[in-house]
């Protein structure tokens, strides 16, 4: 009885076996992956190398004759001395733990309820996931026309909920509520994403699971702490991850939204990097800028993943 | 075969004429880069004149406001031949002239005998020249532009308005004068109703991303005493930009932004001041005069019902420049077609014709025309503005310097974020950092 290699080998048109016929396997792998490590390299590697050896030097892109000046670590210097960048980072931060915070408890939530398999649940499944079906940039500007004083369909549910006069209060021009007004979008739009997640984790863990704690006489409560909990906490853990990369880079929806304002309220370090970059043309400073964010988020990421294997390892 | 082959031959040659003619009509194509506006319409009609005339196909390309700078300063920075002519704002001219991103212009000026004194020596200085003041040109001025003030001329109007307004304030409701009137007859009208709406006294800039509350703070500003620096001195700022009459027109601005705009106005532009005057919602509106011929006739709020004013005085009697100028970029492969196009685009008739059309020429041949004040309802208020306007940085750095003031003022004015003087305070500290680097100071 031949082997599947065999019969591979076997079925193998003559020409391309004489083709490949001289080449080692690894030489073979090679061949193949080349054209993608090449296309990496050209993408990813490249322009990171380039934007950090531009980090140290006062390049501007709008000024292409001016003489190019090695400036040491004085950009990283800059930022890491600005008060503005740090009142940026701190924008980014309330943003990002908000927003995670609520989409967290609100997707596994909804996972938990359409997981219990209700009458009409598919379709309950399809209207929750819509808003993240669509593009932020759409998403920016209609919650602009909701969030408006006058006009706007959420001043008056609230007015008609409390009775105030809806114009009376503005969510995107009021500093305190404007950095609340993107958190709120953004867990409208990205919760069902997180549920989704939670969701494929609820279905992964084994009915008899539940069963053998109800033979124990487990209550709801005690299988929900004791099973769903730690079964279902890798997939949760991932979904932070991917949210809270994403929301560390948020730009298109919160600039439709307010532009960073009002004032600098709402200037998360994204829309800080743009203005440096590609508004004032300080391209030496903002590739130094954009050096940190990329540190601060992989570095971040890598000690979240540790943490993630050695959840998923229990 | 040998008429086969003639046969062949002459289709080959007949096929050959038609592509080579069509690459000649593909090369003769010109792409105009501005903002996507009312005027950008009429430059499209009045261009098929020159298309008829010189065979040269027009190609457009029309950005909206808040995204016309970033989009093609991106273009000129990479050195893109997107376009072959542009009208570039106001500010663009100095770092366009330095980074050679326009041609300069002042031989061909002199060879087609186009003389920049038959155009308005304000928009000269604003749209053309730099360094500023000096006989080296990068556009000709090709729409003329400034703030200036819509007003709600049917309530002003009605009788028992006027009696209101006259038993409070003891004079008569007319367009204001100064600010400290403009501020009074906007809290008349704040939360008043009529016709059964509640309206709001006044739209001004607040817009935070772009250039949007610089653009309307400096009308205060500048009436105040704000300057942008020393005139003695260049590039000495502290005194000028932060005086204690500068302090109080930006708390003048805040203190109009908070007691008569209508709700929600923390970000708002110029689409966002006609859409709160076209539905009836503010008594006045400031905004550029380009969107004057729009707005006059509008079916809702134009006609007898609008009234124009200049923007008014305080101390100082000046208005913020707006308008552009039309350059050749000089990474195009069509100079030579470009500059036919500026060349006949200078002519007194065709000045006029823009004109009629809704632009808003700057040649004198229409402006000191005796008819012009006449020519339209707000002629006169553009005539006596375009005498008292100021502009805002032309530096190469204008962009920093535009955004370090959009965000101190939107801190200040909308975010409620420290005082007057803190704001100005820190605005030259910042504009002295981006000078400093610049190597200006």
């Amino acid at each position: 009885m031949s082997t599947l290699a065999e019969r591979a080998v076997a079925r193998t048109p003559r020409r391309l076996a004489l083709r490949f016929g001289g080449m080692s396997d690894r030489a073979i792998a090679w061949l193949f992956i080349t054209p993608s490590v090449l296309l990496l390299l050209a993408v990813n590697i490249f322009p990171l190398l380039w934007t950090i050896q531009l980090s140290f030097t006062n390049y501007r892109a709008n000024r292409p004759n001016a003489v190019l000046r090695y400036v040491g670590l004085d950009n990283y210097r800059d930022i890491l001395t600005d008060p503005e960048v740090w009142q940026a980072m701190q924008a980014t931060a309330h943003f990002v733990l908000w927003s995670i915070a609520l989409e967290l408890i609100l997707g596994f939530g909804l996972a938990l309820l359409i997981n219990r398999g209700f009458r009409g649940h598919s379709f309950w499944t399809t209207i929750i996931l819509l808003p993240m079906m669509l593009s932020p940039a759409v998403v920016g500007n209609f919650w602009t026309f909701l969030l408006q004083p006058q006009i706007g369909l959420f001043n008056s549910g609230i007015a008609l909920v409390t009775g105030v006069d809806p114009s009376s209060f503005q969510m995107i021009g009021d500093v305190r509520l404007a950095p609340w007004s993107i958190i709120m979008v953004d867990t409208w739009m990205w919760t069902p994403y997180v549920m989704l997640i939670c969701l494929a984790g609820l279905r992964s863990i084994p009915d008899y699971i539940y069963e053998a704690a109800e033979v124990d006489r487990a209550s709801p409560l005690r299988q929900f702490w004791s099973i769903t909990l730690p079964m279902v906490m890798p997939f949760v853990m991932l979904a932070i991850l991917f949210r809270a990369i994403e929301n560390f880079k948020m730009f298109d929806m919160v600039n439709l939204l307010t532009s960073g304002g009002p004032g600098s309220t709402t200037e998360v370090a994204s829309i800080t990097l743009k203005r440096e970059a590609f508004e004032k043309w300080r391209t030496g400073y903002s590739s130094a800028l954009a050096i940190i964010l990329f540190v601060t988020v992989f570095g971040a990421a890598n000690i979240y993943v540790k943490a993630l294997n050695r959840v998923k390892q229990r | 075969m040998i008429q086969m082959v003639r046969a062949l031959g002459a289709t080959a040659i007949v096929v050959a004429s038609c592509l080579g003619s069509q690459a000649v009509a593909q090369t003769k194509q010109l792409t105009l880069c501005w903002a996507a506006w009312d005027p950008a319409n009429a430059l499209v009609e009045l261009s098929k004149d020159f298309t008829a005339k010189s065979g040269v196909q027009m190609k457009y390309e029309f950005v909206p406001w808040t995204s016309y700078a970033d989009r093609f300063l991106n273009e000129l920075n990479s050195k893109g031949k997107l376009c072959d002519l542009i009208i570039g704002d106001s500010q663009w001219i100095g770092g366009a002239a330095e980074n050679g991103h326009y041609v300069k212009l002042n031989d061909f000026f002199a060879k087609e005998k186009i003389s920049m004194d038959d155009f308005m020596p304000a928009t000269v200085v604003g749209y053309s020249q730099w360094p500023k003041n000096t006989p080296n040109y990068w556009a000709l001025p090709a729409m003329g532009d400034a703030i200036g003030w819509t007003y709600r001329k049917d309530w002003f109007a009605r009788p028992e308005i006027q009696a209101e307004f006259r038993k409070k304030y003891e004079r008569d409701l007319s367009p204001p004068q100064t600010w400290d009137e403009l501020k009074q007859i906007a809290e008349f009208f704040q939360g008043r109703e009529i016709d059964g709406k509640k309206v709001y006294g006044a739209y001004i800039y607040t817009e935070r991303g772009s250039e949007g509350i610089t653009m309307g703070v400096t009308n205060a500003l500048y009436d105040w005493g704000f300057q942008y620096d020393d005139p003695k001195k260049p590039y000495q700022m502290e005194g000028f930009v932060n005086s204690p009459d500068a302090v109080k027109g930006l708390e003048f601005y805040k203190s109009l932004y908070k007691c008569c705009t209508a709700p929600g106005m923390s970000n708002a532009y110029m689409s966002e001041g006609l859409d709160a005057f076209k539905s009836g919602q503010v008594a006045m509106q400031m905004n550029f005069f380009a969107f004057f011929p729009g707005l006059y006739k509008d079916p809702n709020v134009g006609g007898d019902k609008i009234g124009f004013f200049v923007n008014p005085k305080q101390k100082f009697h000046f208005t913020q420049l707006g308008g552009q100028g039309i350059s050749v970029v000089s990474y195009s492969d069509h100079k030579d077609d470009a500059l036919a196009y500026i060349k006949w685009f200078a002519q007194p008739d065709v000045q006029k014709k823009w004109w009629a059309l809704g632009g808003y020429s700057c040649h004198k041949a229409v402006l000191n025309d005796p008819s012009f004040p006449k020519s339209a309802p707000f002629a006169a208020d553009f005539l006596k503005s375009m005498d008292i306007v100021k502009d805002f940085w032309a530096e190469p750095a204008y962009a920093s310097l535009l955004l370090d003031m959009q965000k101190r003022v939107h801190d200040y004015v909308v975010a409620d974020k420290g005082t007057a003087k803190e704001a100005l305070d820190l605005l030259v500290k910042d504009w002295q950092k981006v000078f400093k680097d610049e190597g200006k100071i």
